[in-house]
């Protein structure tokens, strides 16, 4: 579960580039990796070491997680299940809230209502948005996944036999 | 000490309350930990906790000689990293434990660890308990050579491109 830790990087590279670059250009990609708590955020801090070039910042829905990720920037937002309507409208304030103060360049998402919320409110900001489905579904996809497909730029599956050309890709798992 | 999870999601008090009978017949000097989240069953032959900070978790993970959990994702994908010995007791969906029957096809994926045991029934999560808890059955749950199971490169490379 101990991925490398970030190094913040000591040079200033906006200012470098923005002689070069419009001043709201930023350098650095930045990325929102989001998910619920249990076993999306276990599979979500696998994916650790994709995010050693790039400014992350962390979203889930348990605030004691913050100790697994020192080091990031780290938010949370409220839980909220499908049949929880009001607390699944606060749930995409608070994801628009994130999206507004961080900008993120992408989103990448484990599920699964904050994953599938930040997608859909990211393709708004015009966010490039990643949904990789949890290994727990071994025989079909999600149904946030299948929701996800329709809206992410980029739909993964942690199974082979899962993946559809074009719909759902397959990359490997993260076991 | 052994340590028994239900993880961060839903409750599973009929694994809890398995557990917890199975200790009553078998009365054991060995500590008992159980996670029992929002569960409203209280074992009353093991100490029990609703929820662990990360911290905690992981130290008693790291502290258990073998780990008893539902098939979640999170605790079994702990368990491989740790190598830890771990019991997996799936959710089943027509005990309304579920919303669709994953777990079983979680353990399916898993199952050919060797440091992962997997009862189906709460008969043979009894009869596991009777290998867990025998003092001369532990080499049953040795883990001397689990497979790594380090995440995909492909797959970290293609998030690390997709992000950059």
């Amino acid at each position: 579960m101990t991925g490398p830790l970030d190094k913040p990087n000591e040079t200033r590279m906006s200012q470098i580039q923005s002689s070069h670059n419009p001043p709201k250009q930023r350098s650095r990609r930045k990325v929102l990796a989001i998910s619920s708590r249990g076993g999306h955020w276990v599979q979500l801090l696998r994916l650790r070491p994709a995010f050693g070039k790039v400014d992350v910042t962390f979203v889930t829905t348990k605030a004691e997680y913050k100790s697994m990720v020192e080091g990031a920037r780290f938010r949370v937002v409220c839980e909220a299940t499908r049949k929880q309507k009001l607390r699944m409208i606060w749930l995409l304030g608070q994801i628009f809230w994130i999206l507004l103060a961080e900008r993120p360049t992408a989103i990448v998402t484990t599920g699964a209502a904050p994953g599938y919320l930040a997608i859909r409110l990211g393709k708004l900001f015009g966010v490039k948005t990643l949904w990789l489905d949890s290994i727990g579904n071994a025989e079909e996809l999600s149904l946030s996944g299948r929701l996800a497909a329709k809206h992410a730029d980029c739909t993964l599956t942690q199974w082979s036999h899962l993946a559809s050309p074009g719909v759902v890709d397959f990359r490997g798992a993260v076991v | 000490m052994i340590f028994i999870t239900v993880g961060d999601m839903d409750p599973f008090d009929r694994m809890i309350k398995t557990i917890d009978l199975w200790l009553a017949e078998h009365p054991t000097s060995e500590k008992v930990i159980a996670q029992i989240g929002a569960g409203i069953y209280q074992p009353k032959h093991c100490d029990f906790v609703p929820f662990l900070t990360p911290n905690e978790f992981q130290k008693t993970f790291e502290q258990a000689r073998v780990v008893i959990s539902h098939a979640g994702t999170g605790t079994i994908i702990t368990a491989l990293v740790m190598s830890k010995p771990i019991v997996v007791f799936p959710k089943r969906a027509s005990l309304g434990e579920q919303r669709n029957d994953h777990q079983l096809a979680v353990v399916r994926h898993f199952q050919r660890s060797k440091s992962i045991v997997f009862a189906e029934t709460e008969v043979e999560l009894s009869r596991v308990l009777d290998r867990v808890f025998n003092p001369d059955g532990n080499e049953n749950f040795a883990v001397n050579d689990v497979a790594s199971w380090p995440v995909d490169e492909s797959l970290i490379q293609f998030v690390e491109g997709f992000v950059s």
